[in-house]
């Protein structure tokens, strides 16, 4: 998790998409695990990867697209920069989870279809249960979990981050 | 010795024989069926499917096929092979219930608008409601009309008649071996989508349409042109033509009730000239003219051994398909026209003056049994000065809506002739619309040129017949040729890698992509008896048998038109008007990538192709050595490399591109080299 954050050349990260088919034999029954270290590499599944990863396997691509689309893991979209992820499972639920959706999702410009924001800063999505049910209504920001939530406590984590990208 | 293994195996299958199984409380042999729904509709009992395609692999998806097997519950009738003292029972109260429910499930998110729907009348999901007798449906619609797919020329994909049993995908994935569409998100979300939700129309669909021509439903079906056929046929200025293909006259009968295979060109001709056209021809004629320049070329190339084996091009599905996976292959492509496209350019090339008109009223038509067809008469090299020589391609079942709309009793019209000259055509000609046809005009063509004698008997039944790859050789006076006929692209694949690998010496090869050639097309009345085609293909082998020529080379007709318009055979005229080119094709239509970012600043930058065939072409080491170079160098604040997508030109992959310069054939040295002279170059450019 170290010294990731500058972006590699174009060139390199191919060679490392290049590299994981290789680890993979180029085997096509091994399709999943090669899109979850394509996802891992590019944060999101591009358009052009997975012509690329279908080529490579001999599939097609309107295949790998099928598999990509089916996994909630998989995403073919472009995720922020700052991953929030907002528990939506039964304890969250009826601990009022929703609200807390909406208020961050009006704070940042996003709905239920488009879910990352303009500058590429945030992705808003719900998750289905992380176990974490004893601090319902959960938020998780990048990895950080935060129980117990409000609309307002919520909003407000968001905007401490967005104040610290600022500078 | 001989007669005893007989005996054995004699024995061997009435033992075979004599295994039976109970369906419905009758006793019922097997021998040899793969599956129980094979079996049950053997005994008479038609059992309802959506997903079940006997040229496909078992799916078990619909759950329409469902059957109660005595201590083992409901099971599905495909998914089940037949096992000796099995009970099964067809139509019991709950297996019933289950066909209702699952048929009100699938109308519940069906857009019922049946009456205004293209496959009305032949859709299956209409003809099993009406036949489990549904008459309501209980559950209501959530889902949000999605749009039509209008980008295909070809096709139209409505998603909302789409009932997932996946035809179409194993389809086009089995027998094509090309995957254009596939299952995509899930759950309810669910849908067949080309690559990334795209259009049909901007990927690697081939457009044989034969993925409309599975479908159950109207989710697939052909794009239709009828309203600008009868636009130009009501309007007065305009002289509308229309040829008629082979294929077409062994199956329109069957939209109006009349056998299989029985040709019904009379009938044909009398629908078009009361339809309102001006004159109608015969593909047939132009399949004669592409015998003739196809033969030739074959033959030049034969004595030269240049550019072996030769493609037949005369297939859409198969010139695209080959644009997109072979592009090394492509000079190998006959370059002759198809014998659509060859007559659509002599008309618009002679009929004006002939007629006395200017060349834009003049409109062609022509009736294919095909949806490539469609496309391929919109290819842009099919036009001159933005006219194309093709102005609209109806399928046989267009025509057929056409004559029942205009009312006409088709099998009550009194049959009428093709108009002369282009009407006229020998049986070489006809036999185009059957797999194989092509192999057996070139040959009764090559026959005659080879040796210099008059061939007897015009049959060469060795390239006949349904295999789906037929390898024939055939001796003309001490020369060999050797022939492979192909039909489905999946077969067509094998074959090129094998011929790719030097394992098969071929001198030509026919591909078709429709199974049984034309005469399947998905643009054909729909059936899905394996019997309609055989019938089909019988029909047009009659239809050879019942004309007096037999090879193109004495249509007169054809012979006349070298020397009244195209010259010599094969010469600079008849290359002008009868042959064409082929371009390398992405299989994707917008795909121009980079990988990650573009390039920053003033540095160089340096993309190797990534694309099929530049991969295949070792196009990752390429860009491996550069990596290394720029690493050794310490370039890196210099130099941006990255893999970018399909430079379309494949076949001379693979291709690197430093700044604007573009390398072909490129080696890692080569990209090494002219990375470093263009830095060399830009350090010092005063």
């Amino acid at each position: 998790m170290t010294a990731k954050r500058k972006p590699e050349s174009t060139g390199r990260r191919f060679v490392k998409v290049c590299h994981i088919l290789d680890q993979h034999d180029h085997n096509p029954s091994r399709l999943v695990p090669i899109l979850q270290a394509v996802q891992e590499e590019y944060r999101y599944l591009p358009q052009e990867v997975l012509t690329y990863v279908a080529t490579a396997l001999g599939v097609s691509p309107a295949r790998v697209f099928g598999v990509a689309t089916f996994y909630a893991h998989f995403t073919i979209l472009p995720k922020g920069k700052h991953l929030v992820r907002l528990c939506d499972g039964t304890a969250c639920h009826v601990k009022d989870s929703v609200p807390i959706l909406r208020a961050l999702q009006k704070r940042l410009g996003v709905d239920d279809r488009r879910k990352t924001t303009e500058d590429m800063l945030f992705t808003v999505e719900t998750v289905a249960c992380l176990g974490a049910c004893g601090l319902a209504p959960v938020v998780v920001i990048d990895d950080q979990v935060y129980g117990q939530q409000t609309p307002e406590s919520a909003v407000k984590l968001v905007e401490t981050l967005i104040t610290q990208e600022a500078q | 010795m001989l007669k005893e293994m007989k005996t054995i195996e004699g024995n061997m299958t009435t033992t075979e024989a004599t295994k039976t199984l109970t369906i419905d409380g009758r006793e019922v042999p097997f021998n040899g069926e793969r599956n129980l729904l094979e079996l049950i509709r053997k005994a008479g009992i038609d059992l309802p499917t959506f997903c079940y395609h006997s040229d496909l692999s078992v799916y078990g998806a619909c759950r329409l096929c469902l059957v109660d097997i005595q201590g083992r519950g409901v099971q599905g009738a495909c998914s089940t092979p037949p096992e000796a003292g099995l009970k099964v029972r067809t139509q019991t109260e709950e297996i019933r219930e289950i066909r209702k429910i699952t048929i009100e499930l699938l109308l519940a998110n069906h857009d019922q608008q049946c009456p205004t729907c293209p496959k009305s009348s032949a859709c299956q999901l209409q003809d099993i409601a009406r036949k489990l007798g549904i008459r309501k449906v209980r559950f209501k619609p959530v889902h949000q009309l999605a749009e039509l797919d209008l980008s295909s020329v070809s096709l139209v994909r409505d998603p909302n008649k789409c009932v997932l049993c996946g035809d179409c995908v194993r389809f086009c994935d089995e027998i094509q071996g090309v995957g254009a569409i596939d299952f995509a998100h899930r759950g309810h979300e669910a849908a067949v989508l080309p690559a990334f939700g795209k259009g049909l129309g901007e990927g690697e669909c081939i457009n044989c349409g034969q993925c409309a021509a599975v479908c159950p439903t109207g989710a697939l079906t052909p794009r239709p042109e009828v309203d600008e056929v009868w636009r130009a046929l009501n309007d007065p200025v305009k002289t509308v033509v229309v040829q008629v293909a082979p294929a077409v006259r062994v199956a329109i009968g069957e939209a109006f009730g009349l056998p299989s295979g029985m040709s019904a060109t009379g009938q044909i001709v009398a629908a078009l000239k009361r339809l309102g056209f001006d004159k109608v021809y015969d593909t047939a004629f132009s399949a004669d003219l592409t015998v003739v320049e196809e033969a030739n070329e074959f033959l030049k190339r034969k004595a030269k051994g240049e550019k072996l084996p030769q493609f037949t091009s005369c297939c859409p599905g198969w010139v695209k398909f080959a644009e997109q996976y072979f592009p090394d292959l492509l000079p190998n492509l006959s370059t002759c026209k198809s014998p659509q496209q060859m007559l659509g350019s002599v008309c618009k090339a002679t009929l004006p003056s002939e007629m006395g008109i200017p060349k834009e009223n003049l409109i062609m038509v022509s009736i294919m049994p095909c949806t490539a067809k469609k496309f391929e008469a919109k290819r842009p090299e099919f036009a001159q000065d933005g006219v194309p020589d093709v102005d609209h391609v109806l399928t046989t079942q267009e025509l057929a809506r056409m004559i029942e709309e205009a009312g006409f009793r088709f099998k009550e019209l009194e049959p009428e002739s093709f108009d002369m000259p282009l009407g006229f055509k020998t049986g070489a000609g006809v036999i185009f619309g059957n797999s194989g046809g092509v192999s057996e005009a070139v040959l009764r063509y090559a026959a005659e040129a080879v040796t210099g004698r008059k061939l007897g008997n015009p049959d060469f039944l060795s390239v006949r017949g349904e295999d789906g790859i037929r390898l024939a050789t055939v001796t003309l006076d001490g020369v060999e040729l050797k022939l492979a006929v192909v039909q489905g692209l999946k077969n067509a694949r094998t074959l090129v890698e094998k011929v790719r690998r030097g394992e098969c010496q071929l001198d030509l090869i026919e591909v078709m992509a429709c199974p049984g050639g034309c005469i399947g097309g998905a643009g054909q009345p729909v059936t899905r008896e394996r019997e309609v085609k055989r019938l089909r293909t019988r029909g047009l082998y009659e239809a050879d048998k019942n004309l007096d020529l037999h090879k193109s080379q004495e249509n007169h007709h054809v012979t006349e038109m070298y020397q009244k318009y195209l010259g010599e055979i094969g010469g600079r005229k008849a290359h002008h008007l009868l042959h064409t080119h082929y371009q390398n094709r992405r299989r994707i239509a917008d795909e121009r990538m980079v990988f990650g970012d573009g390039p920053e600043g003033d540095k160089v930058k340096v993309s190797v192709c990534a694309g099929t065939n530049c991969f295949l072409k070792g196009s990752q080491e390429v860009l491996s050595e550069v990596l290394q170079c720029v690493d050794a160098q310490q370039l890196q604040d210099q130099v941006e490399v990255s893999a970018s997508f399909c430079f379309e030109k494949c076949d001379q992959g693979p291709t690197v591109r430093v700044d604007g310069q573009q390398l072909q054939n490129c080696t890692g040295k080569g990209a090494c080299a002219a990375m470093r002279e263009r830095l060399k170059n830009k350090v010092a450019p005063e």
